[in-house]
């Protein structure tokens, strides 16, 4: 992508403005106006709306199980994308689109699908319930919920990236007296980080803003397991709109910089790798 | 989310590959075991659970419960929100991929942060920004209740044919449009990052005008990803819950789309019917993903 | 599963069609947006409001509905939900669609019979059979061991009415503010989920098995008993209630754009008459008409009940002090 295509390649104008304006018009100025909303508060109520006791409980719980739900998809995430990349076995197509199922499903539809599952009568519920082990309506409930979402952002992310890796590098590794551990350790896996990490973050940024999967797995016990989307809907339904739009706007913060820190990330990995 | 479809000329060709960069046969079958016991609990188990719900009471009471007007009506509003919203964000999807892959421009990480935005801001957000925007107590209720408008011929005409955006269908379908907005573009910008400029540049050198190029080199080149983009995109329309539950004033046979049918369905104790509409979404879902597949198999016998 | 009601709807329907192009009689659309509780007695109600319309103007009418936790369901309205009638769970929700949209006049409340509530209800407990926690009254709530299903009354209606009704019980038992709200924060701590909507809270004890009791609303207890089987379920009537009068109005300002003010009012007004008070008993609401209250009196348990406006000196008040952030239900919260 040198600079000097730009003037051979037509269609820069037209492509930039209409993604522009698009872009403008469906995403900018509908977030902005959460921003203008809040630039009406006192610096006194945003604070007051955005760090209230229950509030940043929530923002703890959401963090927390976002985090949790994000670590535990890279680990199976990072499994699951090798063997469906390394590993023939029959039934591996099938395998491979159910893992999209996530996107595809409502989110609604999971949430009710999850907590039949894992209520104490539940099929999976009813097993762990005699060693009292609770999992719906639990902090537990929330993090399955999560990981649920969040799988296929790693997965898809590390597919390409595997099905990339070059042999040459591992047959290298090995002809040098490397075994097959110190192999993937030390020549596979630093590879594979960048896009782990963008997984991760991807997995991260999807489960923080997670609603309707996690409203009726969750027991919303305020301070406990009350997400912060559903405080989000709950101040929205006392008609605090500002209140509402304050913790909004703190979550598209949070959002904005993890995405742009992702995307510098995998700038920086890019550049990393070509040099 | 990156795009799968940038390597799938390559076949997968673990048979095929040298001694040294195999895994020994016991690390395969573990980690193979770990992987699908993983996506079994985590995936398939959710899945089955929805159809052993909807058949609960056998077939007939399943397809009693999908013979509702109201349920067919939902089904009805979700296709034309779909219809709506995946063609709009797949012409923005080929100029923003157009834009970012081929061209440099200060502020494109930026502009790529933008694109993705979506995908991370919370659907209940995606929500509260309409209801901000065209609310009643919003900018547009404001408008429209303005003494002096600007533009009053627009404001006229508007009461006049007393259009609705939030609590109707265009509220929907841009809460939609909003939620899916990244996904075709995230498929095909790296994809047409990765295949580079060389082909458009031979094109234009021997004569052809950009639309030409567009049609006859670049649109081949990624009509997979394309589609592919497409596929996921359509499904997340169908299946978007939080969002449009915030903008949809949930009326009965009028503004629930079939993921809202199917909480309502919930709400009135009738679990059959209810899971019987969510398996008709899983369906959908499911449908999706084999096309998809298809789509992938069909390309690596092409380039077989 | 109930789908009695769908062919006559489809009907209503069809016949809505036909004669949509004739200009013999006009066809008029309602949206009333109500509570969640109300879905199966406005099914029902709104076919037979529709042939009595039918007859006395030759008009027809198809009420569409919208459901939804009654906050919820009040900030649609707020933000443009173009709802001709609300019956909503509480005054409250009411009174702000009348303050932050402007709707209808403040004093609302006086333009229909007996405070605009044309039936009643109240909170009693569902517990499992055989009542195995031995739940007779408020007091036995706050028993360890004991788990309570209720939604959160920040967000449900039928929640803030049973919160009350659990404070004024503490508090004539107990004789002062500190010891009710002592009380209340002992209760919700034996409360293991809080869902945002009665129906949700609903499915939780029914359908989840978690709880050993569910505050509910009277009418939701019935039909549960009613729809999950007396083998399961029984119904405890404490020995003090809350009398919850869940308000209906006309919005103005919708109905009167729509052309449809004169309908709208006569949709409501005949929730007063026989046919729409016998609609409400046979749905488990207590009606005010003493006919029809006679004729279902046998379901309910005499229960003494006491009026918000006794109490708490009405919503508005109770509202501020109990629910409104900061208030009381916070800082049971706040306290752990």
């Amino acid at each position: 992508m040198s600079r000097s295509h730009r003037s051979v390649i037509p269609g820069f104008g037209l492509s930039l403005g209409l993604t522009l304006t698009y872009l403008s018009l469906i995403v900018l100025l509908p977030l902005s106006a959460a921003f203008i909303k809040t630039l009406g508060m006192s610096w006194d109520d945003f604070w007051t709306a955005v760090a209230s006791p229950r509030v940043v409980a929530s923002y703890r719980i959401s963090f927390l199980a976002s985090l949790a739900a994000a670590s535990v998809n890279c680990v199976f995430g990072l499994v699951v994308a090798w063997v469906l990349v390394r590993y023939p076995f029959p039934g591996r197509r099938i395998v491979d689109a159910l893992v999209d199922l996530p996107f595809a499903l409502p989110t609604a539809v999971a949430g009710i699908a999850l907590t039949a599952l894992y209520a104490p009568n539940g099929w999976i519920g009813a097993l762990v319930a005699p060693y009292g082990v609770k999992i719906a309506f639990t902090e537990i409930g929330i993090f399955i919920a999560l990981t649920f979402i969040g799988l296929p952002f790693v997965v898809r992310t590390l597919q390409p990236i595997i099905e990339e890796l070059e042999p040459e590098f591992e047959e290298a590794s090995a002809s040098l007296g490397a075994n097959r551990w110190q192999t993937l350790r030390r020549v596979i896996f630093p590879q594979l980080v960048p896009a782990l990490l963008t997984g991760f973050a991807m997995a991260f940024a999807r489960a923080l803003g997670e609603y309707g999967s996690v409203v009726f797995i969750s027991g919303n016990m305020p301070m406990r397991t009350e997400i912060t989307p559903l405080l989000i809907i709950t101040k929205l339904e006392q008609y605090d709109y500002a209140g509402a739009t304050a913790i909004a706007v703190v979550m598209l913060g949070a959002s904005f910089l993890m995405l742009l820190v992702i995307n510098l990330l995998q700038k920086w990995s890019r550049r990393h790798h070509a040099v | 989310m990156a795009s799968a479809v940038s390597s799938l000329s390559r076949s997968a060709g673990s048979t095929t590959r040298p001694l040294a960069t195999r895994d020994a046969l016991w690390l395969r079958y573990t980690l193979t075991a770990v992987a699908l016991g993983f996506l079994a609990l985590f995936l398939v188990l959710p899945l089955v659970a929805v159809f052993a719900e909807a058949f609960r009471r056998g077939i007939g009471a399943y397809f009693a419960a999908l013979n509702d007007p109201d349920g067919l009506h939902a089904l009805k509003l979700t296709l034309l929100t779909a219809g709506l919203a995946v063609p709009a964000n797949l012409v923005f999807g080929v100029a923003a991929a157009w834009c970012i892959a081929k061209f440099t421009f200060p502020g494109k990480s930026l502009l790529i942060t933008l694109i993705d935005l979506p995908f991370a801001v919370s659907p209940v957000i995606s929500g509260l920004i309409y209801v901000l925007l065209f609310g009643a107590q919003g900018w547009y209720g404001h408008y429209l209740d303005a003494e002096q408008p600007w533009l009053p011929g627009l404001q006229a005409w508007l009461i006049e044919q007393d259009f609705k955006i939030i609590f109707a269908v265009p509220g929907i379908v841009l809460a939609t449009t909003f939620v899916t907005f990244p996904f075709i573009a995230r498929e095909l910008i790296p994809l047409m990052q990765t295949q580079g400029n060389d082909e458009e540049y031979a094109a234009i050198t021997l004569g052809a005008n950009g639309w030409q190029t567009f049609w006859k080199v670049t649109l081949p080149n990624i009509k997979w990803g394309l589609f592919y983009g497409v596929i996921l995109c359509n499904a997340r329309a169908m299946g978007e819950f939080g969002a449009v539950s915030v903008v949809s004033g949930h009326i009965r046979g009028e503004t629930n789309t079939l993921p809202l049918h199917v909480e309502i369905l919930y709400n009135e104790y009738q679990f059959v019917g209810a899971f019987a509409a969510a398996s008709i979404l899983a369906l959908l879902a499911l449908v999706t993903l084999v096309l998809k597949s298809l789509v992938e198999w069909a390309h690596a016998r092409r380039h077989a | 599963m109930n789908f009695s009601h769908l062919p006559r709807l489809a009907s209503a329907a069809l016949a809505a069609l036909a004669l949509a192009g004739s200009a013999a009689a006009k066809s008029i659309e309602l949206l009333n947006v109500s509570y969640d509780p109300t879905r199966e007695l406005y099914v029902e109600y709104n076919a037979a409001f529709a042939a009595h319309w039918k007859t006395k103007t030759g008009d027809d009418v198809v009420v569409k509905q919208s459901h939804g936790g009654s906050g919820k369901q009040a900030r649609s309205v707020i933000d443009g939900l173009r709802a001709d009638v609300v019956t909503l769970a509480l005054a409250g929700d009411i009174d702000a669609i009348a303050k932050n949209a402007g709707a209808l006049p403040a004093d609302w409340q006086t333009r229909f019979p007996h405070n605009s509530a044309p039936y009643t209800s109240t909170i009693v407990f569902l517990v499992r059979k055989g009542n195995p926690k031995g739940i007779k009254d408020w007091d036995d709530l706050v028993k360890p061991g004991v788990a309570i299903i209720t939604p959160n009354p920040k967000t449900s209606g039928g929640a803030r009415w049973n919160y009350l009704a659990a404070w004024e019980f503490a508090k004539r038992q107990l004789g002062s503010d500190d010891a009710a709200k002592a009380f209340v924060a002992k209760l919700y701590k034996n409360v293991p989920v809080l869902d945002s909507g009665a129906r949700g809270a609903t499915t939780t004890f029914v359908q989840r098995g978690i709880g050993d009791v569910f505050l509910s609303w009277e009418n939701e207890a019935f039909l549960a008993v009613k729809e999950f089987g007396a083998d399961q379920f029984e119904i405890v009537v404490p020995s003090l209630s809350i009398l919850a009068e869940p308000p209906v109005a006309v919005v103005d300002k919708v109905a009167k754009r729509k052309g449809t003010a004169e309908v709208a009012k006569a949709y409501l007004e005949y929730l007063y008459s026989p046919e729409g008070q016998d609609l409400a008993g046979k749905h488990f609401y207590r009606p005010i008409d003493p006919a029809a209250a006679a004729k279902y009196a046998s379901q309910f348990t005499k229960v003494e009940l006491f009026t918000i406006d006794q109490a708490f000196g009405g919503w508005a008040k109770a509202q501020k002090a109990h629910f409104d952030d900061g208030g009381f239900f916070d800082q049971i919260y706040l306290k752990n």
